[in-house]
């Protein structure tokens, strides 16, 4: 008989840990199916509302549109297919809980950086409610008649780069909600935050206007803002909104915020533990 | 093995009077007091000591916990264990501390226990071997067996406590700190549980620190008792010592103790 010596995966790699906190939140998002199915059905009306809307207003104005209404389509059904990878106004709410009763004292006193562990489960979460929800919106999506339907009018290059930008928009949004995660610990409510954050992202973001309709000048600062680099960008390189040197400039800014929104969140995290003051007793 | 000098924690705590007019004003000018939650604390403990740790409500004695466990960062003195200062390399030092907050819950609520102490074995990477050995003999000394299927929220809290001892000594530390682990508990649970850390104690060697205002628990556990009050650490020695400070030998450990809390003011 052949001796197999099993290795065991979980000691030698310290980061399979915080992979368990993302499977967890992954699979227990996967066993909602009827709430996927309500936010598939909500989620293509509104898109498809929202559409109708904006084709009213390119049939009476006689503008120029900065955005084609076939561009616009392609940004309207991403936006819906993967609206909880990059919602602001969902907040993972065992995590406040636990700051605000002092339940984080247990996860305090365990080997893990509860930053790595929140970002974890903030992804795990997202990724499982985007997987159910993306598939049904995008297929029903490409058979709409012209000019709503999503078409793919871009290149090899441009989709690398479309792939590429959507787990960046992800790192942000959660990076960015891991800072007013942290940001609580000072606050002890997170109520006034929350609603501050959300109304800025989704508002600055593109969420209910895309940006190339803001004003010119105010687009020039919003593009600076780690808003922008959420759902904008990938969304925008997937309908042929933004390309040629536009691409590398976007990505480039979007790792900007990466990294600034992770420093900024450890950092926050390494204040707040040292001066925690563990709430209830 | 644990060493503590001079510790100190200062808490902000937020004052005002009853009222619209004072909290119209502490909308412009925030009034903070300061709380001494522990001054000057020093003491040690041996490896394989058992040690009660009484006082008051509001005495302290979490806050010590939570320091001594890596949690809280105490403004002054320094605090050794394991050759490490807990709040420092917290992550290295938790590896090797156990706690139990009686008043807080570590399981995960809706899904069976055994899902929760598998979630344990991979934060701690305790590896499948030691992780069953663990298991093993916990159940059975817990005697769990039975409840290991249950969703958490539908134990009581016997035990529900049963299994937050369990879920702590997974990764068999050689410290572990219990905060109130009998608070609530019935005669029985008590007892199975005040039996389980003597246990515990005897075969491992591990060494305990408890809290608790259950002075049968300090009676049945530990041979040496810490009283502090007010931040202060004010007696360090055996139960026969508490009894003759007040010298009321014949009374009942409670009195015992309500006429130690009068006789150093801290009630």
């Amino acid at each position: 008989m052949k001796y197999q010596e099993k290795i065991d995966l979980n000691v030698v790699f310290p980061i399979t840990k915080y992979i368990t906190f993302f499977k967890i939140r992954f699979l227990t998002g996967l066993q909602y199916r009827s709430a996927a199915l309500a936010g598939v059905v909500t989620q293509f009306a509104w898109g498809f509302l929202e559409l109708l809307m904006f084709q009213a207003f390119y049939e009476s104005g006689s503008g120029v549109f900065p955005m084609g209404m076939e561009q616009l389509a392609a940004y309207v059904w991403l936006q819906q297919a993967f609206l909880s990878l990059y919602m602001i106004w969902y907040w993972e709410g065992d995590i406040f809980n636990s700051i605000r009763n002092g339940d984080v004292a247990y996860e305090l006193c365990r080997p893990i950086s509860i930053y790595t562990m929140w970002f974890t489960k903030c992804m795990g979460s997202r990724i499982s409610k985007a997987v159910l929800r993306c598939v049904p919106i995008l297929f029903l999506a490409c058979f709409l008649p012209y000019p709503f339907g999503l078409k793919v009018n871009i290149g090899k290059v441009e989709i690398i780069f479309f792939i590429l930008s959507m787990t960046l928009a992800l790192l942000v949004s959660v990076a960015f909600s891991m800072v007013i995660y942290m940001l609580t610990f000072f606050t002890t409510n997170q109520q006034g935050l929350q609603i501050v954050a959300a109304s800025l992202a989704e508002f600055f973001g593109g969420a209910v206007i895309p940006i190339p309709f803001f004003p010119e000048k105010l687009q020039k600062v919003l593009n600076l803002l780690p808003f922008a680099s959420m759902q904008n960008i990938p969304f925008r390189i997937f309908s042929g909104n933004i390309r040629g040197v536009f691409l590398y400039e976007s990505v480039a800014m979007q790792i900007t915020w990466v990294v600034i929104l992770l420093l900024l969140g450890k950092y926050l995290e390494k204040k707040a533990l040292q001066k925690i003051c563990v709430l209830g007793g | 093995m644990i060493q503590v000098e001079n510790l100190s924690k200062i808490y902000k705590v937020s004052r005002r009077e009853a009222g619209m007019k004072s909290a119209w004003k502490n909308l412009f000018s925030r009034q903070y007091e300061e709380v001494k939650a522990i001054q000057n604390l020093s003491f040690s403990v041996k490896k394989g000591e058992m040690v009660g740790y009484i006082g008051p409500n509001g005495a302290g004695k979490s806050s010590t916990i939570k320091i001594l466990s890596g949690i809280l960062t105490p403004e002054e003195g320094t605090c050794i264990i394991n050759g490490r200062i807990p709040w420092k390399e917290r992550k290295a030092h938790v590896k090797d501390i156990g706690v139990v907050f009686g008043q807080r819950s570590q399981l995960w609520w809706d899904v069976p226990v055994i899902d929760s102490f598998e979630l344990l074995k991979d934060i701690y990477q305790i590896s499948k071997e030691q992780y069953n050995n663990s298991l093993e003999e916990l159940v059975n000394c817990l005697s769990l067996s039975t409840i290991l299927k249950t969703p958490t929220r539908q134990l009581s809290l016997g035990q529900r406590m049963r299994c937050e001892i369990a879920a702590s000594l997974l990764h068999n530390p050689s410290i572990l700190f219990l905060d109130e682990p009998t608070i609530g508990l019935d005669a029985v649970s008590k007892l199975a549980v005040r039996d389980f850390i003597k246990k515990r104690n005897e075969v491992h060697k591990t060494t305990v620190i408890l809290t608790t205002h259950d002075m049968q628990d300090i009676e049945a556990l530990t041979s040496r008792i810490m009283l502090i009050g007010r931040g202060r650490l004010l007696l360090d020695g055996t139960l026969d010592n508490l009894k003759e400070q007040v010298g009321q030998s014949n009374n009942n450990l409670d009195e015992v103790l309500a006429a130690l809390y009068k006789k150093y003011k801290i009630q």
